[in-house]
This record gives structure tokens, sequence and C-alpha cells, in this order.
């Protein structure tokens, strides 16, 4: 018991829970299906991304070129198919985006572990570079009619409901993908031995490498990972709004690594779970999406998420320095 | 001894390869713009846009000296420069006489040192209180400065400047311009405040060995928390001279200067893990972003080229010192 009380995942899952019944309390409409449903859907985009923020936050680095990398794979895989006039399996546009994904991905990892730099800086500048070069050489206009197989997958439910008056909401089957992310990051940092060295490289790179670690193919692992990750996030993300905007995304980053933290990973590397995570992510979209409903207006979001991530930061912060001493 | 000649020969050298480099920009752009670059028109027009970048990248400079970054800074300004116009449009009387004018414009540079001055100790308070990552700790306030400026704004501009505040941004005394005046004048303060005083070196050996600092019984909690303070009043400063210059302010105003500034304090020297830096390098790397800014837009490259060229740059630039050091090492 005592065991289960010290988890950050435990606290979570009860600051979770108290925040449901307080907003449900003030409006009803938080229980309703449209709500709880458009809820988990909205969390989808942000669980993807944070999966592959957790890996480079759990390795020490830090990634804030993912949005750009999620953009940049979308845009160009969406007008490519346009272009083709493509009607193929939807497995196809995900194939597509996520090689992009992974060669830029190899990119920041590449620079990252050859010259040994700074990973926030670097990726600062990989994401401009990306993002300016899809403005300036690719596109700036929004893509509006996407091809039938996304168009598909965004009506892709897998439970629906018939309201009372007539209309009908479904449990997007985006959800399913983030589920078998979830499962699929949790078995690669527990079971593999990738996995554990991503968490030994955190902890101290230098004992990683003594121990025999191929510290530079994890670090291509990593990046690669987060660009895979940012390729299929990015897909669903246009599906989802029916769009393929290159100017959506921007400013996600911040949110996402609002999510990681909040859900207990560790800055300096070596600490986090997938868990941890998936429950940041709710907590960050049930914020986001009930300050409507509880009489917020939206104008207050940023502020809202600021002072989440400044407080999330400063207790774990505090935390881990009294645990120190 | 030896050690120290070294540092100052090696550092002297970087100096030395970014004039070369800001040179070559400069020759570059005279030889693909011949007639329009090298004009005095020119000149004064790039004279008002650099400093206000110029002043945020001090900012950053001292952040990243201490081993730290402020990714707020541009959500600082846009702060300060938001409280400012309101001040103008919510307080002053219509029709005020010039001298309440300026008694207001006196209130509005104290209103914007004093509220950037606010906002970086928060940042300092809580990477040095609380032991936050700065880079976190700047995240979160960014997202905060600036969604406390949507709040009070709805989003939109603010407009209404008395035509007197503009002379901040656009006037000029004799040749040089205001902006200039404000930034060189910075500058020179913090040469002297780096170089002079035991509180620029102790920022120095904070940056490059923490705990050495520590135990040399330096106050660390005290210097961070003022270079953040410094660094938000700075930020704020900049404000003033942004809201002044385009006779507005908006709470997503000049977003892409935090790119910027941490490239000018990448190019001009300043290494990211903390300890080393100087005002003058800033110097020589803002005029050399600004003479390519200035050139790529008689070019007429636009602004996602820009940021492209800027990200590549930004990359470029630190593979290139990368090299530069390990040469030194052997």
């Amino acid at each position: 018991m005592n065991k289960i009380l010290s988890k950050n995942e435990f606290w979570l899952f009860c600051i979770l829970l108290i925040l449901s019944c307080i907003v449900g309390g003030i409006n009803d409409a938080f229980w309703s299906g449209t709500n709880l449903f458009s809820l988990f859907k909205s969390s989808v985009v942000m669980g993807i991304f944070a999966l592959g923020v957790l890996i480079v936050i759990l390795s020490g680095g830090i990634d804030i070129s993912f949005p750009a990398f999620a953009v940049f794979s979308f845009y160009i895989t969406v007008k490519y198919l346009l272009y083709i006039k493509f009607t193929g399996s939807i497995l196809i546009p995900f194939a597509m985006a996520m090689a992009i994904g992974v060669a830029l991905g190899l990119m920041n990892a590449f620079i990252i572990s050859t010259f040994k730099l700074n990973p926030l800086i670097v990726t600062l500048g990989t994401g401009s570079a990306v993002t300016g070069f899809l403005r300036a050489f690719v596109g700036t206009g929004t893509l509006s009619n996407l091809p039938q197989p996304l168009i598909d997958f965004s009506r892709w439910n897998i439970y629906t409901e018939t309201l009372a008056d007539g209309s009908v909401i479904g449990f997007s089957g985006s959800f399913l993908i983030l589920a078998a992310l979830i499962v699929i990051m949790a078995l690669i940092l527990r079971n593999t031995t990738m996995g554990r060295g991503v968490y030994a490289l955190g902890c101290d790179s230098v004992a990683a490498m003594r121990a025999g670690f191929p510290v530079r193919g994890i670090y291509y692992f990593i990046y690669g990972l987060v660009g895979a990750l940012a390729g299929i996030a990015g897909i669903v993300h246009c599906s989802l709004i029916r769009l393929a905007n290159p100017r959506d995304l921007e400013g996600t980053e911040l949110e996402v690594i609002a999510a990681v933290v909040l859900g207990g990973a560790s800055l300096t590397g070596g600490r986090g779970t997938v868990l941890g995570t998936v429950l940041g992510v709710f907590l960050i979209v049930l914020i986001k999406g009930s300050l409507i409903l509880v009489g917020i207006p939206s104008d207050w979001q940023k502020v809202a998420i600021g002072l989440v991530l400044i407080s999330a930061t400063s207790i774990t912060a505090y935390r881990a320095m009294r645990a120190g001493m | 001894m030896k050690g120290g000649l070294g540092k100052l020969v090696r550092s002297e050298n970087n100096l030395f390869q970014l004039t070369i480099i800001t040179v070559c920009t400069f020759a570059l752009m005279c030889w693909l713009l011949p007639g329009t670059f090298l004009t005095v028109r020119n000149f004064r027009s790039m004279s008002f846009q650099f400093p206000e970048l110029g002043i945020l990248s001090i900012a950053m400079m001292l952040a990243m000296l201490t081993g730290g970054i402020d990714l707020s800074l541009v959500g600082i300004a846009n702060l300060a420069s938001i409280l400012v116009a309101l001040s103008f449009v919510k307080l002053m009387p219509p029709g005020s006489s010039s001298g309440v004018v300026i008694a207001f414009m006196a209130g509005a540079v104290l209103l914007a040192i004093l509220a950037g001055s606010l906002c970086g100790l928060l940042n300092g308070f809580l990477i040095s209180k609380f032991n936050v990552p700065p880079i976190l700790a700047t995240l979160g306030s960014m997202q905060l400065y600036t969604g406390i400026a949507i709040v009070i704004t709805k989003g939109a501009a603010v407009i209404g400047f008395p035509p007197q505040y503009s002379v901040i941004g656009n006037g000029s005394v004799g040749i040089f311009s205001i902006p200039l005046i404000i930034f060189i004048s910075l500058l020179a303060v913090f040469a002297v405040l780096l170089r002079k005083t035991n509180y620029g070196i102790n920022l120095y050996l904070i940056g490059a060995n923490m705990k050495a600092a520590i135990f040399a019984g330096i106050k660390t909690d005290k210097a961070l928390m003022i270079s953040y303070m410094v660094g938000g009043c700075l930020a704020g400063l900049a404000g003033l001279v942004m809201s002044s210059r385009t006779n507005g302010a908006k709470a997503d105003y000049g977003t892409s200067y935090i790119l910027q500034s941490i490239l000018v304090s990448v190019l001009g020297g300043v290494k990211p893990s903390g300890g080393s830096g100087n005002v003058a390098g800033i110097l020589i790397a803002v005029l050399a972003l600004q003479f390519l800014s200035s050139g790529f837009s008689m070019l007429r490259f636009s602004n996602f080229a820009k940021e492209f060229v800027w990200g590549c740059f930004l990359l470029a630039i630190m593979i290139i010192n990368y090299f530069t050091s390990e040469r030194n090492k052997t």
C-alpha cells in the first residue's frame, strides 16, 4: 500500500479524478458522450507526441523540433498523394510520413551525437530550418480536399451512439493507434536492451558507454523514433481535422513537454514512465478542454497551461532537491 | 598564467573569425546588390532595425553565461510593451499638454523596466530557489507572460501612442538613431559590468563550474536571480523600443526573435554550456545578422526563406565552433 502511495502515477490519477468531478459538478455537459469522446480524440495527437518526448527526456536530452517535423511530413505526404490522385490503403500515407519523420529525426541524431552539441539549440535550429524550408519552397496553402483514404480514416469509429436528437457521435478509432503505441513503447522501454540503454544514457552517459551500451546507436534510435512518431501524429492530426495546414501545430511542443514533465519524467534524464506520461497528457487535455465548460474564457488557456507547467516543474524539481539532500 | 593567456588568444581568435564572417557578408551583399545595399538610406534603416534584437541578445547572453537560457524574453518584451501602451491609452487624458506627455513617457520607461524586472525575477526565483531547469522554467513563464498579455488585450493589437512616444523608436540624434544609441550605451554598461565588477566575474565562474563557484563562497542563488532579473529588465527595454518603432503592441509580436537572439549569442561566441562570451561578440554578430537580413529582404527572400537560413546558420555555426575547439585541444 505504501508503495502505491509513494508513486507519482497514483497521485496524478487522483488529481485527474478530482478535477473531473469538479468540472462535472460545475457543468453536467462534461459527462456527456460528446464531450468525453472529444476529449479522448484530442488526446491522440498529443499522446503520440508525448511518447516521443518521453524517450528523449529519459535519455537526458530534449527535442522541440517534432511539431515542425510532423507538419513537414504530413504536408509533403498529402501534397504528393493528391498529385498522384492516391486511393489505396491508409497504410501508405502513414508509411510515407513515418519515413520522412525518421529521416529528419536521424538528422537531429547525427548533429547531436557527432558534434556533441546541446540538443535544445540543435532542435531549435533544425525545427526552424524545416519549417522555413516547407513554407518557402513547398507551399503555404491549406490543402482542404484530402485524399479519400484519409477522410475514411477520420470517419472510422469503434463505437457509435445515436443521441436523442438523431445526431450520431462516435468514439474515434484513431485512439486505437495511440493505445497500440503506448503498449509498444512500454514494452520497448521495459524489455529491450535498447530501452534499458535509454535509461542508462539518461542516468550517466559515461557509465552507459563503459557498460558497453552503443551510445551513438541509442541516439539514432531515440531521435529516429521521435521522428517516426511525429510522422504518425502528423497524419492523424491532419486526417482528424480534414485539413493539411502548414501553419498548424506551432507551439504544441510546450504543451507536450508540460504533459511529460507533469507525468513525472525528470528533465535531467533517467526517470519517467509511460503510464505517468499518458496520465500527464490526459491531465493537460482535460484542463484545456474544460476551461470553457467551467466558464473560463478561452483567452485564459495559455495562462492556465503556463501555471500548470511552472507549478508542476517546481514541485518535481523541489522534491528532487529535497531528496538529494 | 599560460592557460589564461591561451584562453585570451583563443577568445580573440573567435572574435577575429567572426569579424571576417561579418566583413565577408557585407562584401557579398554589396556585390550582389550594387547601388542599393551600400547606401545611406539602407544604413539608416538598418540602424533602426537591429538594436531591439541586440538588446534581447544581451539578455540572452546573460542567461547563457551562467549555463542557462531564457526563452521567455520575447514574452516579457511584449507584456511590458502592452502595459506601457495601455497606460497611455487608458490613463492619459486625450489632448494632454506636452509636459504631461513627457511625464507619462518617463512613467512608461519605469513601468517597462519594472514589469520586465518582475517577470525576470520570477524566472530567477524558479531557477535558483526551486532548482527548475532554466529551459523548463522559462518555457512555462513564456506561456504565462504571453497568456497574461492575451488576456488583457484579448489578442488584439493595442494602438494609440502619443506622437512624442514614437521618438524612442524612430528619432535620431545627428546621424545616430535613438535605438542605436540605447543599444550602444547598454553594450558599454554591460562591458564594464561583466569585465570589471565582482558580480560579472562571478557570473562567468558560475557558468564555468557551478560547484566550484559555490565552494568559492559565491552566493550563486542571488547571482542567478539577479542575472535573470536584469535579463527581464533588458527585455522590458527592448519591448519599449519595439512598441515605439512599430507604434503598437501585440501579444505575439516578434516571436522569431527568440531563435535569432540565441543565434546572435552563439555566433558571438557565447557557449551554451556557460562560462564564456562577451559583448563585443554580440555587437559584431548582430551586425552580421542584420547585413544578411537586409540583403535577403532586398533580394526578395520571403520571411520563410529567412527562417530556413537562420536555422541552417545556427547549426552551421555550432558545427564550426565544434571543429575549432577540437583543433585547439590538440
